[in-house]
């Protein structure tokens, strides 16, 4: 009878992500960050989401658009559960598109607008970012460690903004455009730093000597580039903050861009709960009738 | 029906009378809930109410979502982030209908794994066989068009990997390319179209369901031993079966219940597991993906379409007729042409694996070079895995064109049961058995 359970099981098993760390011949190493909402009963930490919107703000959204979030979300009491106020005021601080004007007119956001697009400087909208990318692939790229570590792409986010580096020396007169970075995988490298070796008469690249790519971005993030916002506070006392190092602000954003992409991720895994604690009952309800149902065929014949 | 003799309906009231008369619905009904079922089923007949579970899951799931859906290239992936964070239960739906096409194909493998065992395409339920391969087809094509709805990264460069392949049909395959994309590239024609057939076939596929089972309600159930219900009179197949209603029903549901337990831990609990982080982006005709791949129940048929090239050992002989793109596209519908076709290729006189103990083997191999393939389909095409997916699609077309058929001469089979009558008392033995102390 095991038998019959494998097929599906080996189905589940074998996974579809390709390894592309693996095969662009770039190596990185995603650091896998222990997020809260990890899991089946992680949630979002909405002080960890308030400073994350507080980098994205004033350091990403220059460049960034978040444009399928609506600020109303950001009100949300399993998200980053600003006031309702305070949701208002930022949606005001945002210009965008008036309906009722021009082409082109603009108007102070309200909490039913969503974040305004951004297509300056070339940079990708982040609402779905956290979900656009793995971090981790799985033994021989079968995607089975996302089984235990999850899809990655928090932790790809902090990685990239957290591996930033000097340039390695066999690149100081490469002339590389954009930044290296220890994390980001399918950018630009130049042929100093790849080793070569003669297979069959072919220059064959066989290794690399610095782990990661040249990317675009350069590095955003810089020790205190933001001043985090008390936050936590009750009557009488202050509230506190965490030292804005480059770790913790890519942490913060990178949780703050999951709850992005996914607001409602903490009512899924409750209803989970309920609905999994339901079809339980009812699977040793049936299997008990079924039981009793077979009894008969089964010891009198 | 199915020609084993059993009791029928007969309308009792004035008003079943009244409606007997005018349209046998109620006898139709009862027919084919209480048909005489053999009752030593096994845990892998099961897969025929998760199949229809997920039809209609999908049905009912798919007609709201196409309430809250535009097919439209500028609006179609906004309109799936609307129904994930707008609407009211949006993401529900969604996640139900992504991962419920997975369930579907969970459950069409072990199903067809389940007739390649036991030998349940054989001689005389061949054209539930070949209905069963029509429906596999349908939810093939149904897949793959809803994949291309959300209009990500891997929606559109899917489409535009597999449409292509049609081009390598000699003479009229750029013609008919040109005229499945109503363009010249997979663009808003494509789109809509898709949009439209997707909601089309999976009402085809319910009707080849009806078609299906009518066929095996004809022949009758296969089951574990192979040997056939016995139809001498209605005591003695009484022997042999039980009434579907209610023991197969009961059963059938407890084993629903317990896979949906499973369907559940995936759709509230990892609804992105199964599908790739590219359809996060939208579709940019100018950005290939670094690595193109479809959902992962068609991984091994790509794996195959993949496993042809210049090098590959069979473009020798084929080369002067046909480039190595035309046989790998004829390699991946082969591969499920051959599947249609085992019920001639096994020349068996025994149905069921069971009793077969070489043929055993090969079909365990044939099982793990599936998932083999599945894997080669996942990676790039570089390294071993050409070599691999090489040997793997070898013994696929082996198995079917090459085993299947010797192995029926060869094989000395072992001593099947008399009845099922007798191989359910092996399992079950009666209570006098049991009392005489045996």
């Amino acid at each position: 009878m095991i038998k019959t359970r494998i097929i599906p099981a080996l189905m589940a098993a074998v996974m579809a992500l390709p390894g592309a760390a693996f095969a662009a011949g770039a190596e990185t190493h995603i650091e896998d960050v222990a997020f809260s909402f990890e899991g089946p009963f992680g949630t979002y930490e909405k002080h960890q989401l308030q400073r994350g919107f507080q980098v994205y703000q004033e350091v990403c959204s220059a460049c960034h658009g978040l444009k399928y979030l609506s600020f109303r979300e950001l009100g949300s009491e399993i998200g980053p559960a600003f006031p309702t106020e305070q949701v208002k005021a930022i949606a005001a601080l945002y210009e965008v598109a008036d309906e009722e004007g021009e082409p082109g007119d603009t108007r102070a956001g309200r909490a039913s607008d969503k974040f305004p697009a951004n297509t300056g400087a070339d940079a990708p909208d982040l609402s779905l970012m956290a979900k656009a990318r793995a971090g981790f692939h799985g033994p021989y790229g079968s995607g089975l460690s996302q089984l235990f570590n999850g899809i990655g792409g928090p932790e790809y986010i902090y990685s990239i903004l957290d591996g930033y580096d000097e340039e390695p020396e066999c690149a100081a007169d490469a002339g590389m455009e954009g930044s290296y970075n220890k994390a980001f995988a399918p950018g630009g490298y130049p042929d100093e730093c790849k080793i070569f070796e003669m297979r069959d008469g072919n220059n064959v690249e066989v290794g690399r000597m610095a782990p990661g790519s040249w990317i675009a971005m350069p590095p955003p993030l810089d020790e205190g580039s933001v001043e985090y916002a008390m936050h936590g506070g009750e009557e009488g006392h202050a509230g506190e903050a965490p030292e804005a190092s480059v770790e913790q602000m890519s942490e913060d954003v990178s949780a703050f861009l999951m709850w992005a992409a996914e607001p409602h991720m903490t009512d899924r895994k409750k209803s989970g709960f309920r609905n999994i604690l339901m079809l339980l009952a009812l699977t040793v309800l049936l299997y008990l009738s079924n039981k009793a149902l077979w009894a008969k065929i089964k010891r009198k014949e | 029906m199915s020609g084993i003799p059993h009791d029928h309906y007969t309308p009792k009231t004035g008003i079943e009378r009244w409606l007997h008369s005018r349209l046998p619905v109620v006898s139709l009904i009862y027919d084919v809930m209480m048909i005489p079922t053999p009752k030593n089923l096994n845990w892998m007949w099961i897969w025929g109410i998760v199949l229809a579970f997920s039809l209609i899951l999908q049905i009912a799931v798919g007609i709201v979502l196409a309430m809250h859906y535009t097919p439209h290239v500028a609006m179609a992936f906004a309109s799936v982030q609307h129904i994930d964070r707008d609407v009211i239960g949006g993401g529900l739906l969604r996640d139900l209908h992504a991962n419920g096409g997975s369930l579907f194909f969970v459950a069409v493998y072990a199903h067809i794994f389940r007739g390649l065992y036991y030998g349940s395409y054989k001689a005389p339920r061949e054209i539930t066989w070949i209905i069963g391969i029509l429906i596999y087809l349908a939810m093939m094509a149904t897949a793959f068009m809803g994949y291309v709805l959300p209009w990500g990264q891997m929606s559109f460069w899917g489409a535009t990997v597999i449409t292509n392949l049609f081009s390598a049909i000699p003479l009229v395959g750029e013609p008919i390319v040109t005229w499945l994309w109503g363009g010249y590239s997979v663009d808003n024609p494509t789109l809509q179209r898709f949009f439209s057939l997707h909601y089309l076939l999976p009402f085809v596929i319910a009707a080849l369901v009806a078609v299906h089972i009518w066929a095996f309600h004809t022949t009758g159930n296969g089951n574990p031993t192979g040997v056939e219900v016995r139809r001498d009179s209605m005591e003695i197949a009484k022997k042999d079966t039980v009434p579907f209603w209610p023991y197969y029903v009961i059963k059938d549901f407890f084993a629903l219940s317990f896979i949906l337990i499973i369907f559940a831990a995936f759709t509230w609990f990892m609804p992105d597991y199964l599908g790739h982080p590219d359809n996060y982006i939208e579709a940019n005709p100018l950005v290939t993906p670094a690595h193109i791949v479809p959902e992962w129940y068609f991984l091994p048929f790509y794996a195959i379409l993949r496993a042809i090239t210049a090098d590959t050992w069979i473009m020798f002989f084929l080369s002067p007729f046909m480039s190595a793109k035309l046989l790998g596209v004829l390699a991946m519908f082969g591969s499920i042409v051959v599947l249609a076709l085992v019920p001639w290729l096994d020349t068996s006189r025994v149905r069921s694996g069971r009793y077969r103990p070489r043929f055993k083997w090969w079909f365990w191999l044939l099982v793990f070079d599936f998932v083999v393939l599945t894997w080669c389909g996942s990676q790039p095409a570089e390294g071993i895995v050409p070599r691999i997916s090489a040997f793997a699609t070898t013994y696929w077309f082996a198995y079917f064109l090459v085993i299947l058929p010797l192995l029926g001469i060869l094989e000395k089979p072992l001593p099947q049961p008399e009845t099922i009558e007798a191989d359910f008392d092996a399992h079950y033995p009666p209570k006098s058995a049991a009392v005489a102390g045996e």
